[in-house]
């Protein structure tokens, strides 16, 4: 038996990886970790979701088709990310070309006591994403496969998926900000001026 | 025209307001009851069609519709409304608006009793998720009816659903 390669990054250096490379992109942070993730770096183009478990990728494709001639970005958990498989075969079908989804993945349910997903039980998500006609899609192990992706991921132009391996270290909340409407007027505002209250 | 085709007219009325009110995104799961509408959108260049495997995918794609600025609506039977409550939540505390145009099974002539349970709770189900809910019965309501909807919504920033009676669609027929 071949041994699994081992998830050996952190979660926050991942995160800010990320964050320094976001352009103009236009993000959607799932709730959980990851939405704290995000909240290290704020920026009114993040829209933070802090419940709806399972929605963070199809709030992502609506705002895609939307906005189609701004690169979008869902970055999400493994747990989120399994609540709701159906959206990769609805985005796999839909296929918008400014759309990237992007799950941390620590193969735990981290917020709840660490129960395992079935990441950790062999579920390859990113072999969900290749069966839903996802163009590109890979699992990401080490920071140099990392960098390499992340231009691609928040300034290309193809619908990818990239489930990035991180370890199973806990930060705490790094956000304060949790009124919905402000986070979606705050975005809003930014992206659309004063259309946003039209 | 043939009468059967003169009764279904109402379906026009829904696409006619969707133009006037300026939707341009449409998710949906398929109801025999939203064939025609779903059909008018998708021949619509204008109009952006995305097909659901289920409702709740649709909640969240229009949180992030109204997110980028432009405005959509969700076509789906009675039976998936359970389906759509936890991300309802999304709507309610980020103040989204939220158009539902709701087929209803479970009711009127249904010849299927397993649509019963869902079908009778669908307007309590909304209610209790903080969904304003309206119903249309009649063909000749259901223009103004939507298009009240359309306006409140998009105007508020709460979520409604328009519930079609059963009894505006018809008998399934079931021998079939």
């Amino acid at each position: 038996m071949p041994s699994r390669n081992q998830a050996t990054m952190d979660r926050r250096a991942v995160i800010a990886a990320m964050l320094a490379g976001r352009k103009d992109a236009l993000i959607v942070a799932g709730l959980g970790s990851t939405c704290y993730d995000a909240g290290t770096a704020d920026h009114p183009n993040t829209f933070y979701l802090w419940g709806g478990m399972g929605s963070a990728a199809m709030v992502g494709l609506g705002l895609a088709l939307a906005q189609p001639s701004r690169r979008v970005v869902v970055i999400t958990g493994d747990g989120e990310m399994l609540m709701g498989l159906g959206a990769f075969a609805t985005i796999g079908a839909k296929s918008p070309r400014n759309l990237a989804l992007i799950v941390i993945d620590n193969e735990h349910y981290s917020e709840t006591g660490m129960q395992p997903t079935h990441t950790h039980r062999g579920v390859s998500l990113a072999g969900i994403a290749t069966a839903c006609s996802f163009p590109s899609a890979e699992t990401i192990y080490t920071e140099q496969e990392l960098a390499a992706t992340i231009p691609d991921l928040f300034g290309g132009s193809a619908l990818m998926f990239r489930d990035v391996k991180v370890d199973m270290k806990r930060y705490p909340m790094s956000i304060r900000m949790r009124d919905g409407a402000h986070i979606k007027n705050r975005f809003r505002e930014n992206l659309l001026g004063q259309k946003a209250f039209d | 025209m043939k009468p059967e085709a003169l009764a279904r007219d109402w379906p026009r009325d829904i696409y006619d307001v969707f133009k006037q009110v300026a939707i341009e995104q449409i998710s949906y799961v398929p109801d025999a009851g939203h064939t025609q509408l779903i059909k008018d959108c998708e021949a619509d260049d204008a109009i952006s069609t995305v097909s659901l495997t289920s409702e709740e995918e649709g909640v969240a794609m229009l949180a992030g519709t109204w997110l980028g600025g432009k405005r959509g609506a969700l076509l789906m039977q009675s039976s998936g409304v359970g389906n759509c409550i936890n991300t309802l939540s999304i709507i309610q505390e980020c103040r989204f608006p939220l158009l539902m145009i709701v087929t209803m099974r479970g009711e009127w002539g249904e010849f299927n009793p397993w649509q019963l349970p869902m079908g009778q709770a669908t307007p309590q189900t909304l209610e209790h998720a903080g969904v304003i809910v309206q119903r249309v019965d009649h063909k000749e309501d259901v223009r103004d009816v939507v298009h009240a909807a359309a306006v409140m919504t998009f105007s508020s920033n709460r979520p409604i659903a328009v519930l079609l009676g059963q009894r505006l669609i018809g008998f399934k027929d079931w021998s079939k």
